[in-house]
C-alpha cells in the first residue's frame, strides 16, 4: 500500500539524515561550547540560519549549490552522483533543517558539563580526543540524545526545503509531509488524513522513546 | 615499583618564573621550590589557584618559564608550551572533580600509563580505599572522595602533585585523618607536593616550606 511505502521512506530518510547530521553537529556544538576561534560568530549564525530563513529559501539555496551547475553539484556529477530530485536530496534537506536543533541542544549540554572534569582528565594524560570521547560526550549525553531526537523529529516533518530540492516524485522522493500536501491539494482528503495519522503516530513513538531513554538515564 | 616513584635521589626542583595576566589581575612570581611539600599560602584572590593552573597548563602565562625536575613545561623564550596531557602533573582541584559517570576503579585507572604508574594495589592500600574500588562515586563520603581523587592523581605517575585546598571542604576531625595520607605520599612515593591553603595551622603541620602570595605577588 502506498501509505506504508511513504511512511517507511520518510522514516528511513529521517533516520539517515540524523545519522549524517550527528557527527558534524556534535562536533560543532562542542567547539561552540568550549573553544574560542576566529570565525566562531559566523559559524554560530550560519548553523542557526535554517531555523529562521524560510525553508523554501533554504531549499532553493541547496538546489543552486547541489544542482548540476552548482559548485558542489558539478563535482558530484563528474563522479556520477546525482543529488537533486533523488532520495539523497531528501536526506540532505532533512539534515540541514534538523542541524540547528541538534547543535543548539547539544551545545547547551556541553556547556553544562563542569570544565573541571575535562581539565582533570587532561592533567591525567588524556589527549583532547580522549577527553571528548570519555568525559565530555558521556556527561553531555542526555542533551546530545535529546538534540538528535529533535533533529530527527524535525526531519520527519520537513516540507519546504524538501519540495524544492527533491520535488514530489511518487515512490522516489515523496515524503509524508509532501504527500499530505499533494493529496490535500488534489482533494484526496481520505488519503491525506491517513498520512496525518501515520505522521502523528511516528512522532509520538519517537518522542515517547526519547523521554523513556532520558528517564532511564537519570535513574 | 614504578620508575618515577622509586627515585629517591632524583633532583626535585620546581622553577616558577612567570607573568600571567587574567583580566585586571596580574600574577607575577619568580621562585625555586625544592621542599618535599610546599604550601602556597595567602588570602583568597591572591592567585593561588591561578598558579596551579599555570603549572598544569590550564592557563598560559604571557612570559616566563615553568620547569619541573629539569623538564621545561613552559618557556616563552624557547616557545615551549606543553599541553596539559603531556605535563605529567597530578592536579586535584578544590572540588576534587571525580568523574561522576565512572565508579571508583575507573576513576583511579583513568590516567594509568603502563610502566610509569604505580601499582593500583599499592596506592589503594596506602590511601586505605581498597574497600571502595567498586563503589559509585556519588556514594562516597567527603573524606573518601578526597582520598580517591588523590589516588587518581597518583595513578597517573606524576612528577609533581598540585593540590588545591585539599582540606578546605572537610571538617576538622576528618582533616586530622587525611593529613597522614598526604605525609605518606611525601615519604613513601617521594612525589613533591605543591599545595594551596589559607589555613595557617594546617600549613604549619604539613608543609616543609611556605610561599606567601598576596595580590598576585610573592611576599
Amino acid at each position: 500500500m502506498e501509505v506504508w511505502q511513504i511512511a517507511w521512506f520518510t522514516v528511513a530518510c529521517a533516520a539517515l539524515a540524523t545519522f549524517v547530521m550527528v557527527p558534524p553537529g556534535v562536533l560543532i556544538a562542542w567547539f561552540l561550547a568550549r573553544r574560542q576561534f576566529p570565525g566562531r560568530a559566523v559559524i554560530e549564525v550560519f548553523v542557526s540560519l535554517p531555523l529562521v530563513v524560510p525553508p523554501v529559501a533554504t531549499g532553493l539555496l541547496l538546489l543552486m549549490v547541489f544542482g548540476r551547475r552548482g559548485s558542489i553539484g558539478r563535482i558530484l556529477e563528474r563522479v556520477g552522483i546525482d543529488v537533486v530530485f533523488t532520495w539523497k536530496a531528501v536526506v540532505l534537506a532533512m539534515a540541514i533543517m534538523g542541524l540547528p536543533l541538534l547543535v543548539r541542544t547539544a551545545r547547551a549540554g556541553f556547556e553544562q558539563v563542569n570544565d573541571r572534569y575535562e581539565h582533570v582528565a587532561a592533567t591525567l594524560g588524556a589527549p583532547p580526543l580522549r577527553v571528548f570521547l570519555t568525559i565530555s560526550l558521556p556527561l553531555a549525553w542526555p542533551s546530545v540524545l535529546a538534540g538528535a531526537v529533535l533533529g530527527f523529529a524535525r526531519a520527519l516533518g520537513e516540507f519546504g526545503a524538501t519540495i524544492v530540492v527533491a520535488g514530489s516524485i511518487p515512490g522516489q522522493t515523496r515524503t509524508l509531509a509532501v504527500a499530505i500536501y499533494s493529496y490535500a491539494e488534489t482533494g484526496q482528503d481520505t488519503q491525506a488524513l491517513a498520512l496525518v495519522l501515520v505522521s502523528v503516530s511516528i512522532a509520538f513513538v519517537a518522542l515517547w522513546a526519547a523521554n523513556w531513554l532520558a528517564a532511564r538515564r537519570a535513574a | 615499583m614504578g620508575s618515577q616513584l622509586a627515585g629517591g635521589e632524583a633532583r626535585r626542583v620546581i622553577v616558577l618564573d612567570i607573568v600571567l595576566v587574567q583580566g585586571a589581575f596580574t600574577l607575577e612570581m619568580s621562585t625555586r621550590l625544592d621542599a618535599p611539600i610546599t604550601a602556597l599560602f595567602g588570602p583568597s584572590g591572591s592567585g593561588k589557584t591561578t598558579t596551579l593552573d599555570a603549572i598544569a597548563g590550564l592557563r598560559t602565562p604571557i612570559r616566563g618559564t615553568i620547569a619541573v625536575n629539569d623538564r621545561t613545561l613552559f618557556s616563552s623564550d624557547s616557545q615551549i608550551n606543553l599541553p596539559p596531557h603531556q605535563r605529567h602533573v597530578g592536579y586535584m582541584p578544590q572540588d576534587v572533580a571525580l568523574f561522576p559517570h565512572m565508579n571508583v576503579r575507573r576513576n583511579l585507572l583513568y590516567g594509568r600509563h603502563p610502566g610509569v604508574s604505580p601499582d593500583l594495589d599499592r596506592v589503594v592500600g596506602m590511601l586505605e580505599i581498597d574497600r571502595l574500588v567498586d563503589r559509585r562515586v556519588n556514594d562516597l563520603s567527603g573524606g573518601e572522595r578526597q582520598r580517591v581523587a588523590l589516588g587518581r592523581a597518583l595513578m597517573s605517575g606524576p612528577s609533581l602533585l598540585l593540590l588545591d585546598e585539599p582540606l578546605a571542604a572537610v571538617d576538622v576531625p576528618l582533616r586530622r585523618r587525611i593529613l597522614p595520607y598526604l605525609q605518606r605520599v611525601r615519604d613513601d612515593l617521594k612525589i613533591p607536593i605543591l599545595y594551596v591553603s589559607h589555613d595557617r595551622e594546617e600549613v604549619n603541620e604539613l608543609a616543609d616550606a611556605v610561599v606567601h602570595l598576596d595580590s598576585g605577588r610573592l611576599v
